[in-house]
């Protein structure tokens, strides 16, 4: 159970980095009254984020990914049930990388 | 939109059950995690110690790659703020409910913004739900969860392996393909959904990394159904 002070100091740092990132769009947004245009994207950012994120991560993982990821959604919109369809697309994943 | 935001517990206890068909999938991550941090030596106090403060996977992961002895404090830092950059969007898209709410109340919500309970209240607050109380009840079994985990997977490092590439670390995504479905509006998000990823998936091919795929994208994307929706005002 030992703790390094070079440990520590990155963990602080990485921390301060990462409540920086998390409370910064918020804190522009709280100093500053934002262009309609502005408010306007924020209503489309959450979907955009979203897929901006997965699609370059299935894209670098391959067809096994892209067919899983299919998948995953696929149930998701039959059944709403979150954790089976995590568990689909895993096995689907499983299934094809053997 | 204009209704008060309020902070019940009622919130809290709706946030904790939406959430907990979500918090398997952090298991295998969470796991990896862990492992790797025994392996760059770090203790389990140092491991939970991060994964409390941090709370943040994927930076974590990343951080962990450019570990060293003694520990790189700067690049460690800098690393970890460009990946989670993506995170301030979500905060900004978030704000109609930070903003009804002061002290620590903000500040504990404002830390537990992480990529699933965006989505999972992002959905609720198009709902029309105005208790912001739903973030911290979705956050606080998260972040039990991601600390726990973590430090299963340093106590299990050595034997257990979870190769790069496992099938099980898919749960993360496959989440985020899941929660994706119910953001998802009616065709007026094919325009936007669609620029971000093709803007993502080209600033990609162009050779670029993290943060700036999903930046680009997710910018690109907000901005085209900004603009579409401008025009028919």
């Amino acid at each position: 159970m030992s703790l390094r002070w070079d440990v520590l100091l990155a963990i602080l740092a990485m921390a301060l980095a990462t409540y920086a990132a998390r409370a910064g769009g918020y804190a522009v947004l709280r100093a500053w009254r934002p262009p309609r245009f502005v408010e306007a994207m924020l209503v489309h950012l959450p979907g955009c984020i979203f897929v901006a994120f997965i699609l370059p991560s299935l894209a670098a993982g391959g067809v096994g990914h892209m067919v899983a990821a299919a998948v995953a959604m696929g149930m998701m919109a039959l059944t709403r049930m979150t954790t089976l369809s995590l568990l689909a697309g895993v096995a689907v994943l499983w299934v094809m990388t053997g | 939109m204009s209704a008060p935001v309020t902070f019940t517990w009622a919130g809290f206890r709706e946030g904790f059950s939406l959430v907990l068909p979500v918090l398997p999938s952090f298991a295998p991550f969470g796991l990896v995690v862990g492992v790797l941090s025994a392996g760059e030596g770090l203790s389990l106090l140092e491991a939970g110690l991060m994964s409390a403060m941090v709370f943040a996977g994927t930076s974590q992961l990343v951080a962990l790659g450019a570990w060293g002895n003694p520990v790189p404090v700067l690049a460690v830092a800098l690393a970890v703020f460009i990946i989670n950059i993506r995170m301030a969007p979500m905060s900004a898209a978030l704000s109609p409910w930070f903003h009804g709410l002061r002290g620590w109340r903000l500040w504990a919500s404002l830390f537990t913004v992480t990529d699933h309970s965006f989505a999972l209240s992002v959905a609720e607050m198009r709902k029309g739900k105005r208790d912001a109380a739903l973030l911290l009840g979705l956050g606080v079994p998260t972040w039990v969860c991601w600390i726990s985990c973590v430090c299963l997977g340093h106590a299990l490092a050595g034997v257990v392996t979870l190769r790069p590439g496992h099938p099980l670390l898919f749960a993360g995504l496959a989440t985020m393909c899941a929660l994706l479905v119910t953001l998802w509006r009616g065709r007026g998000d094919l325009l936007p959904w669609g620029v971000a990823g093709a803007v993502a998936l080209a600033v990609q091919a162009v050779g670029l990394g993290a943060p700036w795929p999903v930046l680009a994208g997710a910018l690109a994307g907000s901005a085209a159904g900004a603009a579409r929706d401008l025009r028919r005002i």
